[in-house]
Parts: C-alpha cells; structure tokens; sequence
C-alpha cells in the first residue's frame, strides 16, 4: 500500500478518522496504545490484527459492534482500492470453465454443512460459488446487492429454523448472518470489479449500531442520553447567570469603592442579579397504559432531579402522591423505582388513570404554591379510560403556573384515538410528543432555550 | 523481573493449565496488557469469569493476587493507605516527657505508621503482582478519579511522605458490571475486553474441565438447556458459573439424563428469580416434557 503514501500508520490513522466520524471516541493517546500494541503481535494473524486494535480503540460494548463494522468497511475498501489501482482482479467464476452448470442441490448440501461447522472460508468459496450459479440478476441494473443477496438466497432455500429444534436456532440464526454477509462482500467485490471505481461509502444505520437487546440494556440507553442531558441542562442554567444586570445599586460596596477615589463614588456598585432559578413540578403517570414509558419517564424524573434542586415531582395513577422525598433519599434509580411503586400508593381501586381526579387533588397540595416562575411538566398518555377530564380544574392549575408542558409517550398518529383527550388539554399547555430518547432532547433544548428566568 | 509470555498461544495454553479456558481474544487483549504494561478493563454481565481472568493470571504468572472490591463508598482510606493513628498516639504518648514536638512529627508521619492497604501494596509488593480491582463500577467518580494515577503512572502520592513509585510493575485487571457508565478518562488508560456468554462449544469444554465426571451427552444437553434459558427475557440469565455448579448439582443427584422432572428439581441452581423461574419453567419445562 506504499503507492498511496503513508504505509500503514497513514493506514490507521485514517481508520481513526473514520472511527470518530462514526462517534466512537478515538484520542491520540488510543491511536498511539494501538501503534504499541500492533508491535506486539504477528500481523499475518487477521484476528489478532482486529483483535489488538479493537482491545485499544473501543471502549465499550456499543463503540466495539461500531469499530467491528467500520474495520470490515475500511479494510474491505481500501483492499478493492488497491486492487483497482493494481489492475488486479478477481477471475470470474472460479473454477468452473465455461458452459460447466454447477449443480444446485449439491451447492446446498455442502452449504448446510459449512454452516453447520461455521467454517469461514469454506462458506467464503460457497458464497462465490453460488454466485457464479446464480448469477447476478437481470432485473436488478442498478446493482442493488441487498436484493441480490435476498435473491440467492431464497434460491438456496435457506431457512433459519430448521425443523422444530429451537435450540440450534440462535446458532443457525448467527451462521446464516455470516453467509449473508460474505455473499454481500463478494457481490460488492464483483460490482466494484465491473465499474471499475469504489462505489460512495456507505454509512452506518441506526439498525447496524443498534445492540440486540433487551428491555434492560434500553434502560441502559435512556440512562446515556438522560446524562448527556443533565449535562446540557447544568450548563444551560449557568449560561444564563449574569445576564442582564439589575439596576439595583449596592449602596455598601459603592462606599467601600469610592474610598479610592477620596470618597467620591466613580464607580457605582451594583447588586448582582440572582439568577432565578426555575421552579419545577414534575408529575408523571405510572399506570399501565404507559407502564413501558413509566420507566422511560421516572428515569427522567431521576436525572431532572440531579440537576434542579427547586423541583417537586409527584406520581399518578388515580390519586397523586409526592416523591420528592424519594428522590432526596434515594440515589439509585432501581432503588427509587421500587420504593415508588411500595409506598406511593397511587393505585385505589381499579389501577386506570383518573386525570379529573388527580388534577382535584393537585390543586389542593400545590395550588398555593404555583406562580409566574414555576414550571409544571406532565408526563402522561392524557387517556382517561371514559373518566370526566375535568378540563376547569388543569385550566386552574395552568392559570396559576407560570408555563405547563405536556409529554405525551404516545406517537401522535393515536392522540384522541379511543379514550385519549389530549385535545382537550392542548390549549392550556404545550404539548410534546416524548417516546424516544432523542424527542426527550429536542423537547430540553426548548425548555433550556426559554426558561423563564 | 520475571520472563512475560512470548506470544498469545503460550499465554492461552498457560492459562488453559491452571483450569482456565480463554476465548481467543481473552487471551490475546492479556497478552497484550502484560506486554504492553497497560491495566485491562473486562466487562460483561455477570459471571462470565471476569474476577476468574484475573485470578487465573495470577496462578499462571506465580504472582500474588491483590484485590481491591469495590463498593459505594469506598474511599481513599480502604483503598490506598491509612495512617495508623492508635500507634502514633501510643508513640507520642511515650515520648511525650523531654522530646522535641518537630521530632516527634517527623517520626510519626513514618512508614512505620503506614497501613497499607490495596493498592499501596501492589504498587509497594517487590515482586510484581496481579492486581485485581472488582467491580469499579460500583464506585463514585472521584475514586475513579483517584485511581487514574495509580493506573497511569504507577505511583501514589502521599502528602506527609512524597510519591511512592511502583518497585515492580502489576499486572492490573478492572471489572465492571456496565451497571453505570465509567469515564473517559479511565477507559482511556485501559485496554478494553467484553466477555460475553460463551459460544455452545467453549461452554461445554468449560463445564466438562470443571465436572469431568458428567458424561458428555448430559454435559451437551444441560449447555444446549442453559442456553435456551439465556434466551428468554430474564432478570438474570444463568452464568457460566452456575452452569458449573448445575453440573455439579446433578453429579450429587447420580442424574443420568435431564429430564422434565429432574430440570425441576434442580432448576433453582440456575435460575434465581421467582418471576424468572415461572417463565422457565413454562418455556423449558414444557419444552422437555414435549421432548420425552
């Protein structure tokens, strides 16, 4: 690779570049543990080459599925770019001479036994070789290889379940990914081979990022993002302090400054401005219409809390209960969602969201505590299960707040579908639709952008 | 200073020895780490033989093991070093009649007076050791910051003594559960790891090192089993670990085969939850009953 300048550390270098353009946080001083590193082990080894760089470049579980996808991107690449510079190409069909008909059925079986032992380079010759069968197709001139590959694949007739074994599956699932993904390669080899140029990189999906996950490793996302934010929203708040200046002058501190001057106040002292902190009342809905948001939302209640100290939170389902306590108390979230759900004994009889209730009951606990510079946040689905909304008791509530915004878990597409009366409350706040991490961001950059301060 | 493996096959094979079976980049990212004198942070969930790595470093290396647990709250004083207060009072007590205070000072703030703890013993230890610091993510972010120079350089700095430089250099071994985020700044100076759930084959080597009695169709069916259980949405998916002490469980019982009825009885070992063991046994039990 020396025609291109650079040799090998130009090589990693840009390799890092791409790493950090796909947000895995790559520093001079990981580039430098992976030079260190690289020196340690024999390169002719593929896996102790990625194996080496990996252990030095990413840093955790989600920056390491990135790093394995940019390192068979880039190495990939830059392996056809030399070759076209090299004019060495890959000869067509391999091993079989022309007017030869490679024989499906036995392709098949051999491919079920590679897969079976999950033997990389045997399934690397099949791939091709059920290209070279298969061909690829007329209908497809565009050169699209994920129909290519989809195409082929059905041809093969390969499955992931085999018979009613569920054992196997999840290994048969990880094999067939594998084939899937050389045959993806050698059709992009044989395209690139064709036209004579790199196609444009292709960059990462939010799918490809995405970790297989459960329900738990999504909390662990929300927890990531919800830090970002407290960071944001810490900042924020210091951003506005010192702003404009009051016009109040600091009578003591102009005398002791005009002792400088023979006792003639110059300079004018003024009293700094306090910065006005905002006032939140948070309330969020923990019944089981949105017990999946319920998580999503306590844990924003959690991060809310680390950041404002004049906050009040409370949790609903037919009756209202405070949890600030809760929060002071507690500093795991875990810890704060159990203790939420044992004591705060929101649930009466039935375990629906009463909202007319709840806004009733409210007014009485905070309703001479509202003023111009709180801010009430409601985090719920507005869905009343055919209760009495009670839309004049909210009016009176926002009446008294100085700013009301609504979060609703649900995607707009259902708000006022079935038992939601979200319509009904939307002229008296500001209602956002919140279900996912990064509409939780845009919705802080408006709440930071205008506080009321 | 001791010879360090030459390459990662010696390393894995050492390993192996001392009744530890690495997967390739396991032993590959521990190579690097003692070559490279750099710390390793392993994470996974839990009981993938994280803490296990570090202990079957130290029975291969021959070194002494150091291990530092951490929980919420630990601090300087359990961690680095405290001062032994009740023996400088005993000592400023007998001295009290005819010395001069400034002497006195300057002989309690002695390393006579030093209790070690952790981490000033490795770094202190004259023959290198394997330190292991577990579960840091248990910790607050000022003990990690604290760490970073013990981690990076090798040193600690006492203020009544001066910096104590590391007389041999320790293999260091950091484990986290990924229960919260670790910074930067500490990842930064590690070499990282993730251990996961091992692949069917490897499990099932690992099983029949530690149970060799189990025959190896029974030992085949309690890994394809256990990987079913991993399968289902869990509270706590069974470890490695406590497919070993499954093993095990069934060698006492003189169980031949597992069926229905035996995975019952024994299905507490692996699985912990009360919710967890409804949803196992609805989903495995069934499935084993359907099988025979």
């Amino acid at each position: 690779m020396r025609t291109q300048g650079g040799g090998i550390d130009a090589r990693l270098l840009q390799l890092g570049e791409e790493l950090r353009a796909e947000g895995v946080s790559v520093g001079t001083a990981e580039l430098l543990d992976a030079f260190a590193a690289l020196a340690q082990v024999t390169w002719t080894d593929r896996n102790a080459f990625h194996g080496a760089l990996a252990a030095t470049l990413a840093k955790s579980q989600e920056e390491r599925r990135v790093f394995d996808l940019v390192f068979d991107r880039f190495f990939f690449r830059a392996a056809e770019a030399a070759a076209l510079r090299e004019g060495v190409g890959e000869p067509e069909a391999v091993g079989a001479p022309p007017g030869y008909k490679i024989d499906l059925e036995e392709l098949k079986q051999q491919l079920e036994q590679a897969l079976l032992e999950l033997d990389d380079a045997r399934l690397r010759d099949l791939a091709r070789l059920a290209i070279a069968a298969l061909g690829t197709s007329e209908g497809n001139p565009a050169g699209v290889v994920g129909l290519d590959v989809q195409r082929i694949r059905r041809a093969l007739g390969l499955r992931s379940a085999i018979g009613a074994d569920g054992a196997a599956s999840s290994v048969r699932r990880e094999a067939l990914a594998r084939f899937e993904a050389l045959l993806r390669a050698e059709l992009e080899r044989a395209q690139i081979q064709r036209n004579e140029a790199l196609g444009p990189k292709r960059p990462l999906t939010e799918l490809d990022r995405a970790l297989p996950s459960g329900p738990s490793a999504d909390l662990v996302a929300v927890h990531r993002v919800v830090a970002q934010l407290r960071r944001r929203l810490a900042s924020a708040g210091s951003e506005l302090r010192g702003h404009h200046r009051h016009d109040h002058v600091d009578f003591r501190r102009t005398l002791r400054a005009s002792l400088q001057t023979g006792g003639v106040p110059v300079v004018i002292r003024q009293r700094p401005r306090r910065p006005r902190r905002p006032e939140l009342y948070v309330l969020c809905d923990v019944s089981t219409s949105v017990s999946s948001a319920a998580v999503f939302f306590l844990s924003v209640l959690h991060a809310l809390h680390d950041s404002f100290r004049r906050m009040r939170s409370f949790v609903f389902i037919e009756r209202v209960s405070e949890v600030t306590e809760v929060f002071a108390r507690e500093r795991g979230f875990k810890e704060v969602s159990e203790m939420i759900a044992r004591e705060a004994g929101v649930a009466d009889v039935s375990g629906y969201t009463d909202y007319g209730r709840v806004w009733t009951e409210l007014r009485a606990l905070i309703g001479d505590d509202l003023d111009r510079r709180s801010t009430m946040i409601i985090l719920g689905d507005a869905r009343t299960n055919g209760r009495d909304p009670r839309v004049d008791e909210l009016a009176a509530l926002t009446a008294c707040a100085g700013r009301t915004i609504w979060l609703n878990p649900e995607p707009r597409l259902y708000w006022n579908y079935g038992d939601s009366v979200i319509a009904a409350y939307e002229p008296l706040c500001e209602v956002f639709e919140c279900w996912t991490a990064r509409q939780l961001e845009e919705f802080v950059k408006q709440l930071t952008r205008t506080v009321p301060a | 200073m001791e010879a360090l493996p030459a390459s990662v096959d010696e390393l894995a094979d050492g390993l192996r020895d001392v009744g530890y079976l690495p997967g390739g980049e396991t032993a590959l990212v521990a190579f690097l780490a003692l070559r490279l004198g750099k710390p390793v942070l392993v994470e996974g969930p839990a009981g993938v033989g994280k803490t296990e790595l570090a202990k079957a470093l130290a029975r291969h290396l021959q070194r002494e093991l150091v291990r530092l647990q951490c929980y919420e709250g630990l601090d300087e004083a359990r961690a680095l070093y405290e001062w032994n207060y009740r023996k400088q009072l005993l000592r400023i007590q007998t001295e009290a009649q005819g010395s001069a205070w400034s002497e006195v000072q300057e002989d309690i703030f002695g390393e006579e007076f030093l209790l070690a703890r952790p981490l000033l013993h490795a770094i202190r230890a004259s023959s290198p050791v394997v330190l292991l610091i577990d579960e840091i993510d248990k910790t607050d972010q000022e003990f990690e910051a604290m760490l970073l120079e013990v981690l990076s350089d090798f040193q600690i700095t006492i203020p009544e003594l001066g910096t104590i430089g590391a007389s041999s250099r320790p293999a260091v071994v950091l484990t986290s559960n990924n229960s919260r985020e670790l910074t930067e700044a500490l990842k930064r100076r590690c070499l990282y790891l993730w251990l996961d759930y091992p692949q069917l084959e490897h499990e099932l080597a690992i099983v029949r090192l530690h149970a060799p009695e189990l025959s190896e169709t029974v030992a085949r069916k309690l890994i394809e089993i256990v990987g079913m259980v991993r399968e289902l949405d869990l509270k706590k998916p069974p470890s490695i670990a406590e497919s070993i002490d499954w093993a095990r469980a069934l060698l006492l019982l003189g169980v031949e085969d597992i069926d229905a009825e035996s995975f019952t009885q024994t299905m507490s070992v692996i699985v912990k939850h009360r919710t967890d063991v409804e949803l196992v046994a609805a989903r495995v039990g069934v499935a084993l009953a359907a099988a025979s």
